[in-house]
């Protein structure tokens, strides 16, 4: 088994290797193209080993496909990784949404002099480091890793974003090489603190977790704010969140899927892996702040998506609502609310996934992304607004999607315990229907309206003449029915979309399996965090 | 030191000093007797074979685990620490003499001193108006600067390079190697001259932009003299305090008298003084820019790395082996120091437009953060210094080797706005040059993230934790003109009448290559480097 994970990190980044040297022919864009897709159909072949191959029964140890080797002995850090239920989760996302964000960019219009071969590398190379980032074992090379994943995204923002590229990934890139830096303060600490405590200095995850549990409270918080300060700006809670609609705004839409369905997830990873275990007595002390910027999250985030007019911006801020969500389950501190928050970390993957690639393809037909632009878009391409029906129902957890278990669990978890802060974010449930059935409103239902959906062509001149032209015929869609722009999905695009649509439902149906491969992890972290599940009146634990 | 007999001279331990500064001597023979036509290449052949020579003795003697001793009546003492950098610089003049010696970028090299010595100064004269015109506004002045000359006139047949740079980078060296061993005051003081002035010249010699050459020459010497006049009136207050100039006699004098203390730290100020200078360490860094800027940048190149090496393995000396014993009193002034340098590094780097100055700044950032591990008077500490010039040296070398190659119509096109859509134009020398940056900014996977997290920790480890965090915020703020330029080469368009980037001979290539690589291997792998720095004792 490890050596499928090993073969899982290095596959991807061998590949990105190869597929970018082959970026340098144009003749062989095609070719490198295939490559990369043929190898993220091999790492999900790999991932779906990996699941079948992992143990949740009692008495299993909670990390599987352990692989160490010695790194470098005077950090004393190793080359360790191990898989836990909330990491292999997440690398199973990952393997699942590359090869679909790769097929979907395969007809995306890049920018001048950029190649598609140069894309599919660095997209490569994201998975590839994700997946050592999920799987380290080792905080030393967790940090490497953390940091190095901001490398391949700055060069996809930066390369094939909108207009605004530069400015969103310099902020991207500043802002989370900020948090890593104060991060690495904290893993400097725990060094500096293990060298004292243990006899010599070590980076080992479960020789940590000891020693930095028994460290005075004075010493824990300190060192938990410099992990905090990181994941915060991974993971955006509010403070700390301005990056992300800007990032998510103009990155490309295949990279803005992984930014924000995967490289984000570290953030709230990081919590559960690395804040909580680490430093209990911290976690305990410091939960109200937290819980207390997971619930603005919640509901600012929402607010903010309600009058967005961009729709990747828009996407951006549900997606800071939803952050706010996982981070309440996460301090809550129940068996619930945790495994709430580690299933919905896989489920806001899906469904922002299928949110943004339906927004994409809705762009990639009228050429802006912004919604006043659009209207009545379900009368020419019903399958579209379908898709994008099915995607927005499952953002806000209707029941029979998949968020809807998640979020449940997230509250029904967290009320015992919070029963405040989770009144305060049931609101968000609200919000959410409206931010997301207003969108669907303005650009899939009415008459056919918007430059981008009828005219010539959208930010030209003679859009702002058809705008108030159209205006003047709203009355009429009949008459202006037949200049519309674009038609419905083709095949292929529904082909794209259909893997995320089958896990919408099925995990709304049965999220079983993976509620089993979470549980160990979640149990594991109850105990170190060292709480108990809240008793209710009638004396029964939930 | 009163002894009459001659000293005992532990030739094995000295043998890269002496193979060093003889070969110096050969060259300047060399330069007397051979005929101009074969003089470059011989005396390049023989750098080389000099340099190769001493690293081969100092590893010899590395690895044959000999005691550290002191030697030439205790002036130098050749220890672990001063066998490691030892071992560095003469690394590091490797890819720097490579880059001294290209002829493919600049036709005819980058160096030009006097033409009435090649007997042609008449038709020097004559060209002087050509030169003035290629040099644009820097042009050159035959009647200023004591008879030289610029002849950068392109379309001839150009005036063959100075072959006497050899010998002057030979001597520094050779400075260098004894100051970062000396074991007295004195001794290190006769170093410091004997690698400065050397320097001072070579900084003098650029065949293009000869007025900024010139001016970075004599502003480098003239603040290098006021600097070596600190070091000697620090040194004479020592020497009235502990009545020696031996460090190890320093730190028995601070450790156990009853004598004034102001004496010891009014010397020991003025001594550190002249030792950060060199160090470009800030607020004593105001020459850094200039120099960086005007001078040859192959000369620059030698001079950011193996000088910084040098002046940091002088300080961490002295603070160790002389003042360890007083560390508690003086360190809280160094700490400002550190916090200064690291800021105006990294802040005025920010405003900088010139990419030459901008490393400048930021070479004076990394000085603060070298401070940081020098400042730990530790093992840690100590190890950690000396991988960190390691892996600052190599990576400093090649990015000034990158730099040389973007050239527009009068030489380098060292402005920052030359370098957009460099990605485009050049996509290798442009890969190269994003990782040096991500270097330099201490992404990991890189030297300069395993560097900084030694010389980091170990400070921690120390009790400096405020210094650390104010090195972390720095390390970020820095972290934005270093992707600036990275935005430059691959998110802009490329100007139309942009540099060109010239395509690197062979010295140059080899010269950027190995930087390349050992800053990525001392990145992936610093196993073998750490495990040499880790458990290094000065001697005394």
């Amino acid at each position: 088994m490890s050596a499928v994970l090993l073969v899982l990190l290095l596959l991807p980044l061998v590949g990105a290797a190869v597929v970018g040297a082959m970026a340098r022919r144009e003749d062989l864009d095609r070719a490198a193209k295939i490559l990369g897709l043929a190898l993220s159909a091999v790492s999900l072949v790999l991932v779906i080993v990996l699941w079948a191959g992992f143990r949740t029964g009692p008495g299993t140890p909670r990390f599987q496909a352990e692989l160490s080797v010695a790194w470098i002995p005077a950090f004393g850090t190793r080359f360790a990784l191990g898989l836990d239920g909330i990491a292999l989760t997440m690398i199973a996302l990952l393997a699942v949404l590359v090869p679909i964000v790769l097929w979907f960019a395969w007809a995306e219009k890049l920018p001048a002099g950029r190649t598609g071969a140069g894309f599919t590398a660095l997209m490569l190379s994201t998975q590839g480091v994700l997946v050592g980032v999920f799987a380290a074992t080792d905080v030393f090379l967790f940090y490497v890793l953390f940091e190095a994943m901001l490398i391949p995204m700055y060069f996809l923002i930066g390369r094939f974003g909108g207009p605004r590229r530069q400015y969103a990934a310099v902020k991207f890139f500043l802002y989370s090489f900020l948090g890593g830096l104060i991060m690495l303060a904290s893993v400097i600490g725990l060094f500096v603190a293990s060298d004292t405590r243990l006899g010599e200095g070590t980076f080992d995850w479960a020789a940590l977790q000891g020693m930095a549990a028994q460290l005075p409270l004075s010493t824990q918080i300190p060192l938990f704010l410099g992990f905090f300060a990181a994941f915060a700006i991974k993971a955006p809670l509010v403070p700390f969140h301005t990056w992300l609609p800007d990032a998510g705004a103009e990155a490309p839409i295949a990279g803005g899927v992984i930014l924000l369905g995967l490289l984000d997830k570290v953030g709230t990873f990081g919590f559960l892996r690395y804040n909580l275990p680490l430093f209990p007595a911290a976690s305990r002390e410091l939960a109200p702040l937290l819980l207390t910027l997971a619930v603005i999250g919640v509901v600012y985030g929402s607010l903010l998506a309600a009058v967005q007019t961009d729709m990747k911006r828009f996407v951006a801020y549900t997606s800071i609502a939803h952050f706010g969500f996982i981070a309440l389950g996460i301090f809550a501190f129940s068996s619930q609310s945790i495994a709430g928050s580690a299933l919905y970390m896989v489920n806001h993957g899906i469904s922002t996934a299928m949110l943004f690639l339906v927004v994409g393809l809705l762009i990639r037909r009228g050429g802006t992304a912004s919604m006043t632009e659009y209207g009545g878009v379900g009368r020419v391409a019903p399958l579209l607004a379908g898709m994008f029906l099915i995607a927005g129902l499952s953002t806000i957890a209707l029941p029979g999607t998949n968020s809807f278990i998640s979020e449940f669990l997230v509250l029904l978890g967290a009320f015992p315990r919070e029963p405040v802060f989770s009144v305060i974010a049931t609101v968000g449930i609200v919000f959410a229907a409206l931010y997301m059935l207003w969108v669907f409103q303005r650009v899939m239902t009415g008459p056919l309206r918007g430059s981008a959906v009828v005219g010539d062509g959208p930010g030209a001149a003679s859009a702002a003449v058809m705008t108030s032209a159209s205006d003047g015929d709203a009355d009429d869609p009949s008459a202006r029915n037949l200049t519309a722009r674009f038609g419905d999905l083709t095949r292929g695009e529904v082909a794209v979309l259909t893997p995320l649509v089958a896990l919408i439902l099925v995990l709304g149906f049965f999220p079983g399996p993976v509620l089993e491969v979470l549980e160990p992890a979640v149990s594991a972290t109850m105990a170190e965090v060292g709480v108990v599940d809240p008793v209710t009146p009638n004396g029964v634990a939930r | 030191m009163t002894g009459q007999a001659f000293p005992s001279v532990d030739y094995g331990a000295l043998a890269p000093v002496l193979i060093v500064l003889g070969g110096a001597c050969v060259s300047v023979l060399l330069e007397a007797l051979l005929p101009l036509r074969v003089r470059g290449r011989t005396q390049l052949g023989l750098t080389l074979t000099v340099v190769a020579a001493a690293l081969v003795a100092v590893i010899v003697r590395a690895t044959s685990g000999a005691a550290p001793v002191s030697t030439l009546a205790g002036a130098l003492a050749v220890d672990g620490p001063a066998l490691f950098l030892w071992g560095t610089l003469l690394a590091l003049a490797v890819p720097s003499v490579l880059l001294l010696a290209d002829r493919s970028v600049e036709p005819g090299g980058a160096f030009l001193a006097d033409p009435v010595a090649l007997g042609e100064a008449e038709a020097a004269e004559q060209r002087v108006a050509v030169g003035a015109r290629a040099g644009g506004s820097s042009s050159a002045r035959s009647s200023g600067g004591g008879g030289r000359t610029g002849r950068s006139a392109r379309g001839q047949t150009p005036v063959e390079s100075q072959s006497e740079i050899y010998a002057l980078v030979l001597f520094a060296l050779g400075g260098m190697l004894v100051f970062c061993a000396s074991d007295d005051l004195l001794t290190m003081f006769v170093a410091l001259e004997v690698l400065s002035l050397p320097l001072y010249l070579l900084c003098g010699l650029a065949r293009r932009r000869r007025l900024m050459s010139q001016e970075s020459a004599v502003k480098y010497f003239l603040l290098g003299a006021f600097s070596s006049a600190f070091f000697l009136y620090g040194l004479a207050l020592l020497y009235g305090y502990a009545d020696s100039v031996k460090l190890s006699d320093i730190s028995l004098a601070a450790a156990g008298s009853l004598r004034p203390d102001s004496l010891l730290f009014a010397g020991l100020a003025l001594l550190v003084v002249g030792l950060l200078f060199k160090a470009s360490v800030g607020p004593f860094h105001t020459w850094t820019p200039d120099v960086y800027q005007g001078a040859p940048t192959s000369v620059t190149a030698f001079m950011a790395a193996c000088t910084k090496v040098a002046a940091f393995g002088a300080i961490l000396r002295v603070f160790t082996v002389a003042f360890g014993s007083t560390v508690w009193e003086w360190r809280g002034v160094l700490w400002v120091v550190a916090i200064a340098s690291m800021v105006i590094g990294a802040v005025l780097g920010l405003t900088q437009t010139d990419v030459k100055r901008m490393i400048a700044y930021s070479s004076v950032a990394h000085a603060g953060f070298l401070l940081l591990g020098a400042m730990a008077i530790t093992p840690q500490g100590l190890s950690a210094t000396l991988f960190y010039l390691l892996a600052y040296g190599f990576t400093t070398v090649a990015l000034f080797g990158l730099v040389s190659l973007v050239r527009g119509p009068d030489g380098e096109a060292t402005h920052l706005s030359a370098w957009a859509g460099l990605g485009k134009r050049a996509p290798v020398v442009a890969a190269a040059v994003t990782f040096l940056m991500l270097a330099l900014a201490g992404i990991p996977l890189t030297s300069g993230f395993t560097a900084k997290f030694a010389v980091f920790a170990a400070a921690l480890a120390d009790g400096m934790a405020p210094l650390v965090i104010v090195a972390l915020v720095v390390s970020a703020v820095a972290a934005f003109f270093y992707l600036r330029l990275i935005v430059l080469m691959y998110f802009s368009e490329p100007a139309a009448d942009g540099p060109t980037v010239s395509v690197p001979g062979p010295f140059t290539t080899v010269a950027i290559t190995l930087g390349v690589v050992v800053t990525l291997l001392l990145g992936v792998v610093p196993t073998a480097v750490l495990g040499w720095a880790d458990g290094l004792s000065f001697l005394g």
